[in-house]
């Protein structure tokens, strides 16, 4: 072959012609994992990867992005441009984001290299290598973009450590090891379609352009360098759906019920975006409420007007989590409002200008029920009283949210929505129709749920005071508590030459 | 519906049974209307403690930060077990009122809804 194959050529051999039938072992033992869960594959060969990536154009296009990155990472070190964001308060974006968002990027990494070994086509075991190379790439970028804010703010210190332990990381660790638990397929649609393809921009936009507004241009960047791949992985997400629908007609329920599943699941996780992107951001480009109605109701609605035809309606109860985002953002605030002393973040009460904002994005919610709470709040700080919760919370045995939900659907928004189901002749609470339906298909898993606040009951993690078990976290005393006051605060204000008061108007 | 296990029957591991709480049980318990308390909250409780302790002794300490709670007239609560109206007897256990391991409690405070009635 003297002459050079073009990319195309390049793929199909790279992608096709490197399968074969296996003669020492049979097939089905090879690929152990490819049947049990009921799919159906007739012919790998219908696998169409849209990029046609190979290896070589892939690590060229790869390195030549992240020569680009370090580059800008190395010189915001060097210009000290943290001072530049527009409040330390900011930081709290970074802190959610390495804590709970980074850890997935390397489960995700460690998940696709599994489905590249257990997919049985040459096409879907290429396209799985890659992305497992992406994330892996994604979670070490992420370390090192925000290891520089490390130097100079609490809470980044060991957040693979955290989100094996801390309370509300168990909301996105549970939801990512209950697809990893699962079988491949049903990872790959939770994963690349509910998550990467449904919901992604909801998880990416508010954090990339949160940091775009806020004058955070080291996470800006890597957001760029990120994006390609995300579109890649977005589209990969509904090729497969797409792949598996065409499959075989008895995949189609199969897959809509995972869709449903990690639909609820995914938004669940999102919540806590929610809440940064509503109350850590100083300045906010666009609000939750906005966000959902973007990047879901339309987005969404025209998907699954295209996928129709394939037999795959609206994941289930989507609509509650339509009717859900005029509070959502804030009843995830009060949770983290109630128990900031056991939180690696700073918080406090949104300022004047904020609640304003609130108000504004919020017209029918905000100052009917959430304004009032804050200046009871408010009231009792200024007592001397800072409302914390003394309890440990009620926490939903499969989203692992505390029960802060609400009757929104049936027109009873400040009451909790409280879901029971029977296992073994034990009681399970879900805190929603999504979380029990999710339950009561599968009790059997999440009665191995691990509950963080069950957990410490049992006395499982490092001892029976709150002390005990933020350090057993690896937090330090400083992580935790109101922002105004907080090392942060002092810290920030002593980099900009002003004296170390604090302020209640902070946020 | 059963999980699809690869091989063999999927195991079954009670990770919050009883047994696991060092002689307590799990007792959730919330007062309704009151949700700048965040959820219910979890309590570890003796099955044999009386129920009377629970608005004497346990409750004060995690809700009492609240306007109303010194407003509370306990003999005049509306209270819920697992989701059904009921009337505790406050001298007898939680155990002989019904309160089980995981039972959800909520009660109910005539005239008092919160911060300024918002739910608070």
């Amino acid at each position: 072959m003297a002459r050079k194959l073009n990319m195309r050529k390049r793929y199909e051999l790279l992608t096709r012609g490197l399968g074969w039938e296996p003669t020492y072992q049979p097939r089905e033992k090879v690929f152990s994992n490819e049947t049990y869960e009921g799919i159906k594959i007739t012919d790998w060969s219908k696998w169409e990867d849209p990029f046609r990536l190979t290896v070589d154009a892939y690590w060229k296009y790869q390195a030549e992005k992240d020569k680009k990155l370090y580059a800008v990472m190395d010189s915001f070190a060097q210009n000290n441009a943290h001072l530049n964001v527009a409040d330390a308060s900011y930081v709290n974006a970074l802190k959610l984001f390495i804590q709970g968002v980074t850890p997935l990027e390397y489960a995700a990494h460690r998940n696709f290299a599994r489905l590249a070994r257990q997919f049985g086509g040459e096409g879907a075991q290429i396209a799985c290598q890659m992305q497992s190379i992406d994330e892996l790439r994604h979670a070490q970028t992420q370390i090192h973009t925000i290891s520089h804010y490390n130097k100079h703010f609490n809470g980044l210190h060991d957040p693979f450590h955290m989100f094996d332990r801390v309370w509300y990381l168990s909301v996105p660790k549970s939801y990512f090891d209950d697809a990893s638990s699962a079988g491949p397929f049903e990872f790959i649609t939770s994963v690349s379609f509910a998550f990467e393809y449904l919901l992604t921009n909801l998880l990416f936009v508010p954090f990339m352009s949160g940091a775009a507004y806020n004058g955070d241009m080291a996470t800006v960047t890597f957001g760029f360098s990120a994006q390609s791949d995300e579109s890649r992985h977005m589209t990969l997400g509904l090729e497969i759906i797409k792949f598996l629908l065409e499959q075989h007609e008895d995949n189609v329920p199969i897959v809509q019920g995972w869709i449903d599943k990690h639909f609820w699941r995914a938004y669940r996780v999102l919540a806590l975006v929610s809440m940064m992107q509503d109350y850590m951001l100083p300045e906010s480009p666009m609000s939750w409420k906005e966000a959902w109605e973007i990047y879901f109701v339309e987005n969404a609605g025209a998907l699954f007007n295209d996928l129709g035809r394939y037999g795959l309606r609206m994941p289930r109860h989507h609509e509650v989590a339509t009717a859900e985002a005029e509070h959502l953002s804030h009843q995830v605030f009060g949770i983290f409002y109630n128990y900031t002393h056991a939180a690696a973040l700073n918080l406090g009460l949104p300022g004047e200008k904020k609640m304003d904002w609130l108000s504004e994005k919020y017209p029918n919610t905000f100052d009917k029920y959430y304004r009032p709470r804050y200046e009871m709040w408010a009231q009792m700080a200024k007592e001397g009283k800072r409302f914390y919760n003394g309890g440990l919370p009620q926490l939903c045995q499969v989203c692992q949210v505390p029960m802060a939900f609400t009757e929104i659907g049936k027109g009873d928004p400040m009451q909790f929505s409280y879901r029971v189901s029977e296992y073994n002749g034990e009681k399970f609470h879900t805190c929603s129709d999504g979380c029990k339906d999710i339950f009561d298909h599968e009790p059997e898993k999440y009665v191995h749920a691990w509950l963080p606040v069950h957990q410490i009951l049992q006395g499982n993690c490092g001892g029976a005071t709150i002390p005990d078990v933020l350090n057993w976290y690896h937090f330090q005393p400083e992580d935790s508590g109101e922002y105004a006051g907080s090392a942060d605060e002092i810290r920030w204000k002593a980099m900009h030459g002003k004296a170390a008061e604090s302020t209640q108007d902070a946020a | 519906m059963t999980v699809k296990s690869i091989q063999g029957e999927y195991p079954v591991v009670m990770m919050d049974s009883v047994e696991r709480f060092h002689g307590n049980q799990l007792v959730y318990i919330n007062w309704d209307h009151h949700t700048s308390f965040c959820s219910a909250n979890t309590y570890p409780l003796p099955p044999d403690m009386p129920f009377g302790a629970l608005t004497a002794e346990v409750l004060p300490g995690v809700l009492g930060a609240h306007p109303d709670f010194p407003q509370i007239q306990w003999d005049k609560v509306e209270w819920m077990l697992d989701g059904e109206g009921f009337t505790p007897d406050m001298d007898k256990s939680l155990k002989d009122n019904g309160v089980g391991h995981k039972s959800l409690i909520r009660f109910r405070t005539l005239g008092l809804k919160g911060y300024r009635g918002t739910g608070n």
